[in-house]
C-alpha cells in the first residue's frame, strides 16, 4: 500500500476514532449506569457528551461501542480474510478438482445476498455474538477467495514462475517471491473494505433488533432506544451515527479506490 | 441469442441454490432448536398440561420424525418443491398467502426505489462525465464516497427526521398512497444513487473521449445532439450492468429499511420471523427475497442484452 492523502486521511479519521474509544474511559463513567434523575441532559457538567433517556453517561456509552465496533469488525475481517485467501492461494497452486469444488461452493455463497445470509444465520441464535461473526465470515470469505485465486493463477501462468519451477525452486519460494508480493496489497485493501461492511453490518442488525441486544452499548441500537427522543436530545441520536460514518469513511478511504 | 439462454440459464441455477440454500439452513434451525421436536409440536396442539410421551409418539409417528434425518430433509425439500411452505407459528397463517401480500408491497418499494435511483444518480453522474476534472466532479467524487460510507438505515433516520418530523411533508412511515412510499424508496435510491452517478460518469467520459464521438461532434452535430444519438445508449450499458451488482444492496437495504418505516414487506417480515423464531415464515421469507434477488438480476441481464446490439449479434 502507497502513502496517498486519501489514505492518510482515512488512516487520521480512524485514528481519532479509535483514540476517543481508548481514552474516554479516562473519564472514567459506566456505559450501563442509569440515573434517571439525570436523562437526557445536554452536554456539561458531569456528563461531557450529555446523557441518553435513562441516564447513562454518552460519552462512556459511544466509546464502548466504538471498542465492540472495531474489535468485531477486525475479528470478523480476519475470520473471512484468514480462510478466504488461503483457500484461493490453494485452489490456484492445486487446479483441478480442488479449485472446480471451491469456485462451486463460492457461487453457492453468492447466490443469496450477503446480509439476508448473515440474517439467517443469526436466526439459530438471535442476539449472540458467535452466529453474527459466523455469518459475517461465511458472506465475506468469497471476496477473499476470488480476488486471491484470479491473481494466483495468473500470475502462476507467467514465464518467469515457470522458470523458477525449472531452476528447482518449490512451492514455498514462488509462493513467498512471486505470488505473496502481488496479492499482499489487494488483501490489504479487501481487509478495509471488509471491515467497513462489518461495521455496517452490525449496526444495521442491532438497528433492526435481530443482533446485539440492549443494554449493550452499540451505535446501531443506540440510535433504535434515542429515535424517539431526538427533540429533546437531537446530539444523542446524531453522534453514533456520525461515528459509524466517520468509521467506514475512514476504512473506506484506507482501501483507496473504490472498487466500482 | 445463444449467450443470452446461456446467461438465462445460470440465473435458473442461481434460482435452485438459494431454494437449496434457504432450504437447508432452516431444516437445521428446527433441528438445533433444544428439546425433543414431536413434544414440542404436540404442545402446541394440545397445550403444554395436556401433552405427554404418548401424544408426542403419536406426532412422532404422523409427521414421520422418527425416520432418519436423510430422508425427512428429502421430504422437506419436496415440500419446498410444491411450494409448500407450512403456516406461521406466530399468526397460524398460511404462509404462502401471507408472501403474497408482502411481495406485492416490496415490489412496489424496490421498484421505486430503483427508479428513483436512475433519475437522480446518472443524470448527475453524467454532468461531471461531460466536464471531467470540473468543479462538479470533484464535488460529486466527494458527495458519493461520503454517501457510500454512511448505512441505509442512518440515511433513513435523517430523512424521516427531516421530511416527516421537522418539514412534515411526507409521513414516516406506513402503507397507503404515494406519499408513504417516497421516503423508504428515497433513502434506498440515495445509496444506489451514490455508486451509479460514478459509474455513469466513468462511462460518459469515456464515450465522450471516444473517437466515434470526435466524428459525430467534427461532421457538425451539436453538443446536445451528439449525445442524445451517440452517448446516450452506449454509456448505459455499463449503468445497466453496474445495476445487477447494485441489486445486492437494494435487497440488503430493504431489510433494513422496511423495518425504519413500518412497510409491510419482505424484508420486515423477515426481521419479525427471525425475532419470533418463526422458521416457517423465515423460511419463505428468506427464499423470496433470494428468488427477487435471482429474478431481478436475470432482468437486469435482459436488459443489458436487448441495449446492446453486439450482444445480440453474438
Amino acid at each position: 500500500m502507497t502513502l496517498s492523502p486519501k489514505r492518510l486521511l482515512g488512516g487520521l479519521l480512524l485514528a481519532a476514532v479509535a483514540g476517543f474509544a481508548l481514552l474516554a474511559p479516562l473519564h472514567g463513567a459506566d456505559p450501563l449506569k442509569q440515573n434517571l434523575s439525570d436523562a437526557l441532559l445536554p452536554p456539561g457538567g458531569a456528563y461531557p457528551l450529555g446523557t441518553d433517556h435513562l441516564g447513562r453517561d454518552l460519552l462512556a456509552r459511544l466509546a464502548a461501542g466504538a471498542r465492540l465496533s472495531f474489535g468485531f469488525a477486525l475479528l470478523a475481517a480476519m475470520a473471512a480474510a484468514l480462510p478466504g485467501t488461503l483457500l484461493g492461494l490453494l485452489a490456484a497452486l492445486h487446479g483441478g478438482w480442488l479449485e472446480r469444488l471451491l469456485l462451486g461452493l463460492a457461487d453457492a455463497v453468492q447466490a443469496l445476498p450477503a446480509l439476508l445470509l448473515v440474517v439467517l444465520v443469526t436466526a439459530f441464535a438471535p442476539g449472540d455474538f458467535l452466529p453474527l461473526y459466523l455469518g459475517i465470515a461465511l458472506a465475506l470469505w468469497v471476496e477473499f477467495f476470488r480476488i486471491s485465486r484470479n491473481t494466483a493463477a495468473s500470475i502462476l501462468a507467467r514465464p518467469q514462475v515457470e522458470a523458477a519451477r525449472l531452476l528447482g525452486f518449490g512451492t514455498g519460494h514462488i509462493l513467498r517471491r512471486h505470488l505473496w508480493p502481488e496479492v499482499a496489497p489487494l488483501i490489504a485493501t479487501l481487509f478495509a473494505f471488509a471491515a467497513g461492511t462489518a461495521v455496517t453490518t452490525i449496526a444495521a442488525l442491532a438497528f433492526v433488533g435481530v443482533g446485539a441486544r440492549p443494554p449493550i452499548p452499540e451505535w446501531g441500537s443506540m440510535m433504535t432506544e434515542l429515535l424517539p427522543y431526538y427533540a429533546e436530545a437531537p446530539l444523542a441520536l446524531l453522534l453514533p451515527g456520525l461515528l459509524i460514518f466517520l468509521t467506514v469513511l475512514g476504512l473506506h478511504l484506507l482501501a483507496g479506490r473504490g472498487r466500482a | 441469442m445463444g449467450t443470452l439462454i446461456r446467461t438465462l440459464g445460470g440465473r435458473a441455477a442461481q434460482a435452485v441454490l438459494v431454494a437449496l440454500l434457504v432450504g437447508t439452513a432452516c431444516f437445521l434451525m428446527v433441528r438445533v432448536l433444544p428439546g425433543d421436536m414431536a413434544y414440542r409440536i404436540a404442545a402446541s396442539r394440545f397445550g403444554y398440561d395436556m401433552v405427554d410421551s404418548a401424544a408426542a409418539e403419536a406426532v412422532r409417528q404422523e409427521l414421520g420424525l422418527d425416520r432418519p434425518w436423510f430422508i425427512q430433509l428429502g421430504a422437506w425439500f419436496a415440500d419446498l418443491a410444491r411450494f409448500d411452505l407450512g403456516t406461521s407459528l406466530a399468526s397460524g397463517e398460511e404462509v404462502v398467502d401471507a408472501l403474497a401480500v408482502q411481495l406485492g408491497h416490496t415490489l412496489l418499494l424496490s421498484v421505486s426505489a430503483l427508479a428513483l435511483s436512475l433519475l437522480i444518480g446518472p443524470p448527475l453522474g453524467a454532468l461531471a462525465g461531460l466536464r471531467q476534472g470540473g468543479w462538479w466532479d470533484g464535488a460529486l467524487l466527494a458527495l458519493s464516497a461520503a454517501l457510500r460510507a454512511v448505512p441505509a438505515f442512518v440515511i433513513g433516520v435523517a430523512l424521516m427526521i427531516w421530511l416527516a418530523v421537522e418539514w412534515e411533508w411526507l409521513p414516516a412511515g406506513g402503507v397507503g398512497g404515494w406519499r408513504e412510499v417516497v421516503l423508504p424508496a428515497l433513502t434506498l435510491a440515495l445509496g444506489l444513487a451514490a455508486a451509479s452517478s460514478r459509474v455513469a460518469r466513468d462511462a460518459v467520459g469515456a464515450v465522450v473521449a471516444s473517437p466515434f464521438f470526435g466524428f459525430a461532434r467534427m461532421k457538425g452535430l451539436g453538443d446536445a445532439a451528439a449525445f442524445r444519438r451517440h452517448g446516450v445508449r452506449n454509456a448505459a450499458i455499463p449503468v445497466v450492468a453496474y445495476l445487477g451488482l447494485q441489486l445486492v444492496v437494494l435487497i440488503e437495504g430493504m431489510v433494513v429499511v422496511e423495518s425504519l418505516f413500518a412497510w409491510p414487506g419482505i424484508g420486515h417480515a423477515l426481521v419479525h420471523a427471525v425475532l419470533g423464531r418463526d422458521i416457517p415464515m423465515v423460511q419463505g421469507t428468506a427464499l423470496v427475497m433470494g428468488l427477487l434477488f435471482v429474478t431481478l438480476n436475470a432482468l437486469t441481464d435482459l436488459a443489458c442484452w436487448l441495449l446492446d446490439p453486439r450482444r445480440r449479434a453474438q
